[in-house]
């Protein structure tokens, strides 16, 4: 299955379509249809068919507008895909207008900001209704000269023609060009990358001028005429229910206009059972909530608790596995045989995305038709979930993508759409939903906890003969939790021949989700660091001891389009040399720790200096980062922001970061209990890329991965203590 | 009960409770929505703006305790030279991923900057802590308060020459 969706990356099919339109006062207009991955592909579930498209909109005075189909959620989408169409358009960057899309797949096919998608699925194809465009603008130059289209060329959004010295703009052109007949998307002309004048050159965020500005573009920052603003109390313990509330108090407190209680449903991903409170402000909706009284059902998940589960993990670990995920040659006989063995168990907590702009949402829901303001990363399903929760026709449903302060998967859920709609829609007016960052904390799907418990054996000369590794996760009958799943590729496999990886499975009602880089921001831990562990065993240099394991360039079976070694070599090797592994001199309690890892088709090796003070605290000296992620760094000053921003998240995630369940509920109620890395924490992150022969891959996630377990083992190369557990307990790293 | 209040150089009169937070008169009485709600607890930044020059969290301090001090904010920091100057430094440095925090940034940072023309990676630390960025744009900012600051000694230097 994956394979067969694999086969489009980087090309388009048959089924392409270039439609070509006048537009409207002047000009051409430009849509471009192909089936593509869908989200559901790209997180590794079934394929569904959707389409893609992209519009382009040249008007008469030349300006080239282009539409944005994809939610920004500070990936720099935005700019990115436009740069690819406008390149091969050939037309200057101050040309450029972008427009924001409607969600609307029949006319966008995949319109997700999530798994570092856009880039592999979009490379091509945007390509693609560049040059098709500049194509049929050169067709109508030569046919308005009477001469040979070889004749002409084009530049800064003009056809010239150098024996006779004539130009045109585009923009004088683009009627003209509408008329003619559409190139074969496949026979189009792409640009010899030499010529490339926008891919690979810096372009700043197209929005930042009206974001340093403060003008309204965000989710939050909606009007809509005649809008009341709403909170929704839902109950703390997930799942739980509305038994009665003090609807006739809190309805009547002052600015206060409807107060009523939600049913919901059963599906924690859908509409939950809670409490709407609409008023005239949304200060006087949450000030109602503070004298509003429920007493809940709050149902068996009210049982479970952080310590319940690790207490159920530790019993687990005693155990085989409930199930294989992979076994390779004889790992008992292996273990048994080993020179010498090390045991390990790694553990790390459930996480919550808190992006900074909270969960929010306007609707309009009227006369059996939505209107949604939407701060999303995942449209397409919110349309469905608000469809099917209102009994409403998916038709009928108009969603609007504002900028989103922050996804980092959380908005890949849509549970705030379908409770600004529901509560829209039952208070008859316009309504602005706007969560408390306690919401927003205390109601996220979490980035699940797990338990590791590995076993490794060595030869007599050091090398990694036996790979022992039972995962605790959280699903049941023998299903994950979403994003609690190990894929069975993961390296080392492949590489040591006695190698098992099995799960048992802890059953939650705790809701978990992606989160940036999901399962991987929390494996990369647990393999590198015991990798690590293994190469500190053998008495080996922990960055040689990677690179022998990796051994020769060859292709492994791995998600995406399979692990290629030889480029998380190559990443290594470089690592290596602009970090000065191995050659400088450092002071006491002072390490560099390295990590690799492959993750949504990016590879990139990592090496972190870290010092260890007295009493515990880590300070990052400094980073080194060195990516693979193709033959194109598309925008190179959004790039290596992105670099810069999924390293320190994953140091945010590895010094700062626990969410805590007791009783069904999360403990932290905001960023004093669970913070995002601060300024003070922040270390200079220097970001290389390797040029290869492979099509550009994206940068949401894969740089996040090794940031944490390089770490880690810079903090053993300090101090000679083994951090298995996340968050980082400083307490144990005292001189 | 009624407050006026002089935002950004304008006065405005607002009919709210008098613990409404400053922030929240801003966002949905005056409609200037570059202040932007993060924690609501006065942690992270995001509603930053200035009361007679001086930075304070817009969603701790409420409307009845404004007075008549002068509330500036993102959209009218443009106006004083050390606002847009960076302003032009972030677009410049390109800092912003998501852009949520920003505004709150930028804030802290001119009011950085008013009282220290050159300051140090530490002095930066020192006013800018508390402002969070999710997205971890902490080297931009850094670099773009630099910038800012030398286009402001950089002005001041021409000025003497001149």
């Amino acid at each position: 299955m994956a394979n067969r969706l694999l086969s489009n990356y980087g090309g388009t099919s048959r089924r392409d379509v270039l439609k070509v339109s006048a537009a409207v006062g002047g000009g051409m207009l430009i849509s471009f249809t192909l089936p593509a991955l869908s989200r559901a592909a790209a997180m590794g579930e079934a394929a569904g068919a959707a389409t893609l498209n992209a519009y382009v909109k040249i008007s008469p005075d030349n300006i080239v507008t282009i539409t944005s189909k994809n939610p920004e959620i500070g990936q720099g989408i935005k700019t990115m895909l436009p740069m690819l169409i406008a390149d091969e358009l050939d037309v200057d960057w101050s040309q450029v207008r972008l427009d924001e899309a409607l969600a609307n797949s029949e006319i966008y096919g995949r319109q997700v900001a999530g798994g570092s998608m856009a880039t592999p699925t979009e490379w091509t194809p945007m390509r693609r209704v560049g040059a098709a465009a500049r194509q049929m603008l050169i067709g109508a130059a030569a046919q308005k000269w009477k001469v040979a289209v070889v004749e002409c060329e084009t530049g800064s959004g003009e056809v010239r023609h150098k024996a006779s010295g004539r130009s045109e703009t585009y923009g004088a052109l683009a009627s003209a060009a509408a008329k003619l007949s559409v190139p074969d998307l496949h026979s189009v002309k792409l640009k010899d990358p030499k010529d490339y004048k926008i891919i690979g050159h810096s372009v700043p965020g197209y929005d930042s001028p009206r974001i340093v500005k403060g003008e309204p573009m965000f989710g939050i920052d909606t009007v809509v005429p005649g809008m009341l603003y709403a909170v929704f109390q839902k109950c703390p313990v997930f799942g739980g229910k509305v038994a009665n509330a003090n609807l006739d108090t809190v309805g009547k407190l002052p600015g206060v206009r409807h107060a009523f209680v939600v049913e919901g449903g059963g599906d924690l991903t859908g509409l939950m059972s809670g409490v709407a409170i609409v008023a005239e402000s949304w200060w006087r909706a949450e000030k109602a909530r503070a004298k509003l009284e429920v007493k809940w059902d709050e149902g068996a998940t009210a049982q479970q608790s952080s310590d319940g589960f690790a207490q159920q993990a530790a019993a687990l670990g005693l155990k085989p596995p409930q199930m294989s995920l992979r076994n390779d040659g004889d790992v008992a006989g292996a273990l048994g045989n080993a020179a010498k063995v090390v045991e390990a168990a790694y553990h790390y907590p459930f996480l919550a995305h808190a992006p900074l702009e909270p969960m929010n949402c306007t609707a309009r829901v009227a006369d059996g038709k939505a209107e949604i303001w939407a701060p999303t990363q995942n449209p397409e399903p919110g349309r469905s979930l608000v469809a099917r929760t209102l009994g409403l026709d998916s038709g009928n449903i108009t969603i609007h993508l504002t900028r989103v302060g922050g996804g980092f998967g959380r908005r890949l859920m849509n549970d705030y759409m379908v409770e600004a709609a529901w509560i829209a829609k039952k208070a008859g007016v316009p309504v602005k939903l706007v969560w408390t960052r306690q919401d927003d904390m205390q109601h996220d799907f979490y980035r699940p906890a797990g338990w590791h418990f590995l076993k490794g054996g060595l030869d007599a000369g050091g090398k990694l003969i036996a790979w022992q590794q039972h995962f605790v996760s959280f699903g049941h009958g023998g299903r994950f939790q979403s994003s609690a799943n190990l894929d069975e590729n993961i390296f080392p496999a492949g590489r040591v021949p006695n190698l098992s990886y099995g799960a048992s499975l802890i059953p939650s009602g705790i809701p978990t989700g992606p989160l940036r880089a999901p399962g991987d921001n929390a494996l990369a831990f647990v393999f590198q660091s015991f990798i690590d562990e293994m190469a500190h065993a053998a008495g080996k240099d922990p960055l040689q001891f990677q690179i022998e394991l990796l051994g020769k360039d060859e292709l492994l079976p791995g998600r995406g389009q399979g692990f290629r070694t030889g480029r998380a070599r190559a990443v290594l090797e470089k690592a290596r040399e602009v970090s000065g592994w191995g050659t400088r001199t450092l002071p006491a309690r002072t390490g560099m720790g390295v990590a690799v890892y492959y993750s949504h088709l990016g590879y990139f090796a990592e090496v972190v200096e870290a010092a260890v003070g007295n009493a515990g605290e880590v300070k990052i000296n400094h980073v080194w980062a060195v990516g693979d992620i193709g033959s194109h760094v598309i925008n190179p000053t959004a790039a290596e922001n992105m670099v810069q921003g999924g390293i320190l998240d994953g140091f945010g995630e590895a010094l700062n970061q626990k969410i805590i369940i007791r009783n069904g509920r999360v403990v932290q109620e905001n960023f004093d209990g669970f913070s995002p890395l601060r300024l003070s924490q922040a270390a200079p992150i220097e970001v290389h890329f390797l040029a290869t022969k492979y099509s550009p891959t994206g940068l949401g996630e894969p740089p996040l991965p090794p940031a944490l377990p390089a770490l880690t083992n810079a903090i053993f190369a300090a101090t000679g203590k083994r951090i298995r557990t996340l968050p980082i307990d400083t307490a144990l790293l005292k001189a | 009960m009624n407050y006026t209040l002089r935002i950004n150089g304008r006065t405005h009169t607002v009919d709210v409770d008098a613990d409404t937070p400053l922030l929240w008169v801003l966002r949905d009485e005056v409609d200037l929505k570059g202040t932007k709600f993060g924690c609501g607890i006065g942690i992270c930044g995001a509603c930053v703006v200035h009361l007679d020059g001086q930075p304070v969290r817009s969603c701790l301090t409420a409307v009845s305790a404004v007075g008549g001090k002068a509330v500036t904010t993102i959209e009218g920091i443009g106006a004083t030279p050390i606002g847009a100057r960076l302003q032009q430094a972030w677009v410049e440095v390109d800092v912003v991923q998501c852009g949520y925090c920003q505004a709150g940034q930028i804030m802290s940072a001119a009011a950085l900057l008013a009282k220290n023309k050159s300051p140090s990676d530490d002095d930066i630390i020192g006013a800018m802590d508390g402002n969070l960025c999710r997205c971890g744009t902490y080297a931009r900012i850094t670099q773009a308060i630099k910038q800012a600051a030398k286009t402001d000694l950089g002005a001041a230097t021409s000025k003497k020459g001149a």
